[in-house]
């Protein structure tokens, strides 16, 4: 589920505010929530620190707040309290699953949220094949929008080429 | 022997190996940690192959954790060729060795795999460039677990982007006795570096070597990594000769003194602990280096320091040694390695 708020990024709070017996629902993520709700941070706070916080307000104000769903990674199973706890991924997709709300730890970490380094051939080559790929699309886009349709043909030709490189790439790896 | 133990490289009188290790893993399959058995066995075998056996890996040896006894397997870790982790590491751990012992690749350490190049001296762009060359044909057979925003995808956050650790191993005894070294390991953990005593906890630092390592891999390159450190370990050799030389200039009998003690002490001891052996090892290097002492190979020093560890000793025994017995031998073999020399 996304936030309500800024459909953004992905609901990792559930907030039921009581005002005058009407009973409203929200399914928040951290950032939202913590604007809804402000509560006083610490320097340094962390996913911990929030709920916590969010949860104190919860007993002095008209709010209830639990965490609904917990982010859980689909291949390994590691839940995302479970890392905030053990420091250890369980698998590469855990990085997919947990998203943007592991950058505040890249960023204290490293200093840095974007990898600058190396790439491997096989999938630095598939990169770059994929955004040739995007940037065509787009162009065949608008120049179908403009009845180019000669130009479109062309366009459409020269993916139907890549395509078929990256499958006989993928084909040569296997045997 | 590994070539940081028994080759010269720059600067060996102060550094005394480059490392970088590089941690890889494939995609679609849990980090070692949450293997189980059977699919870290098909880890290692998807990279020691038919095919890699008699290409990239041809003349490496198989160490499979499983199969090592306990006390080979911290042999190998006293020879800087697999990490302490992997060493107590379940029975799914492996580790492909060169037969010059410059190239180690771990499987199933924390990482599904953890290449590592090992040089003499002051060479960290060598070593990157020997285990980058490995990672490009390990990268051939296999997918990485690879982010195009994050870079290679590492078990621990820490490592994630680039997955490098360059590293250094030095020798700072000018620095240690002038008492500057409190100075430089804060200089060094400001600019990003972390360094630590090899031998020894705490405050002291036995036998005064440290390992010198980057910390950054996300946002910063293999090669400015590389160059940072090396830029760096030069300003620390820099200042470790001015500390070598000011102490020879203003202290030179209590020097001679510490080095002539020490040398006294290492040919003549019948019994001599793994502490106190480190220690007197670096008053010796150090002697040495002066001109106090006659020149002795570095790979006479490097040899004593690693076979005379615990684990090595041990596994050239035939007996089971007890702490007493081991410092006995330990105590033998300084002096026969040493006697050699004059
Ligand atoms: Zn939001
Ligand atoms: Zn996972």
């Amino acid at each position: 589920m996304q936030c309500e708020e800024c459909g953004k990024r992905p609901a990792a709070v559930h907030i039921i505010k009581i005002d005058n017996g009407a009973k409203t629902d929200m399914h928040l993520c951290e950032v939202c929530a913590l604007q809804k709700n402000p509560i006083t941070l610490k320097a340094n706070f962390s996913m911990q620190d929030l709920v916590a916080g969010i949860l104190k307000s919860g007993s002095v104000g008209p709010f209830k707040v639990d965490i609904v769903h917990e982010v859980k990674c689909d291949i390994c199973g590691l839940s995302y309290s479970k890392f905030k706890t053990s420091g250890k991924f369980g698998c590469s997709n855990c990085y997919k699953v947990f998203g943007d709300r592991l950058n505040p730890l890249f960023k204290r970490l490293h200093g840095n949220i974007i990898h600058t380094g190396k790439l491997p051939s096989k999938a630095g080559s598939k990169i770059k094949l994929d955004r040739e790929i995007e940037r065509l699309r787009q162009e065949l886009q608008s120049a179908v929008n403009n009845e180019e349709y000669e130009k479109a043909a062309e366009i459409r030709d020269r993916i139907r080429d890549i395509n078929s490189e990256e499958q006989e790439e993928h084909d040569g790896q296997l045997d | 022997m590994g070539s940081w133990i028994k080759d010269n490289g720059p600067s060996n009188n102060i550094v005394l190996s480059s490392r970088v290790r590089l941690a890889r893993n494939l995609c679609d399959i849990p980090f070692p940690a949450m293997l189980t058995k059977e699919d870290g066995s098909d880890v290692i075998n998807k990279i020691y192959d038919e095919e890699a056996r008699n290409g990239v890996f041809k003349g490496y040896k198989l160490y499979d954790m499983q199969d090592t006894g306990f006390v080979d397997r911290y042999a190998l870790v006293e020879r800087h060729l697999i990490s302490p982790n992997l060493a107590v590491s379940g029975s799914i751990g492996a580790a492909l060795i060169s037969s010059d012992e410059q190239v180690s690749i771990m499987l199933n350490e924390e990482d599904h795999i953890r290449i590592q190049a090992v040089l003499p001296g002051l060479q960290i762009r060598e070593a990157w460039n020997i285990a980058s060359s490995i990672d490009d044909k390990v990268e051939s057979k296999v997918d990485y677990a690879f982010d195009e925003r994050l870079g290679y995808l590492t078990s621990c956050p820490t490592n994630v982007g680039t997955g490098i650790r360059a590293s250094v191993m030095i020798h700072l005894p000018g620095l240690n006795l002038s008492a500057n070294i409190d100075k430089i390991l804060q200089a060094v953990m400001q600019v990003g570096l972390t360094i630590r005593g090899i031998y020894g906890e705490g405050t002291e630092f036995i036998g005064n070597i440290f390992q010198i390592s980057n910390q950054i891999t996300l946002g910063r390159s293999e090669e400015e990594t590389v160059d940072n450190l090396t830029g760096i370990t030069e300003q620390i050799i820099t200042k470790e000769k001015e500390a070598r030389g000011l102490l020879f200039d203003n202290n030179r009998i209590m020097l001679e003194d510490k080095v002539w003690r020490a040398w006294g002490l290492m040919t003549n001891a019948r019994s001599i602990n793994g502490q106190e052996s480190m220690k007197l090892l670096s008053d010796i290097r150090l002697g040495i280096d002066m001109g106090i002492l006659k020149s002795i190979p570095v790979s006479v020093l490097n040899e004593i320091m690693v076979e005379t560890n615990n684990a090595s000793l041990q596994k050239h025994a035939s007996i089971e040694l007890n702490s007493s017995k081991r410092d006995i031998i330990r105590a033998d073999e300084i002096r026969k390695l040493l006697m050699q020399q004059i």
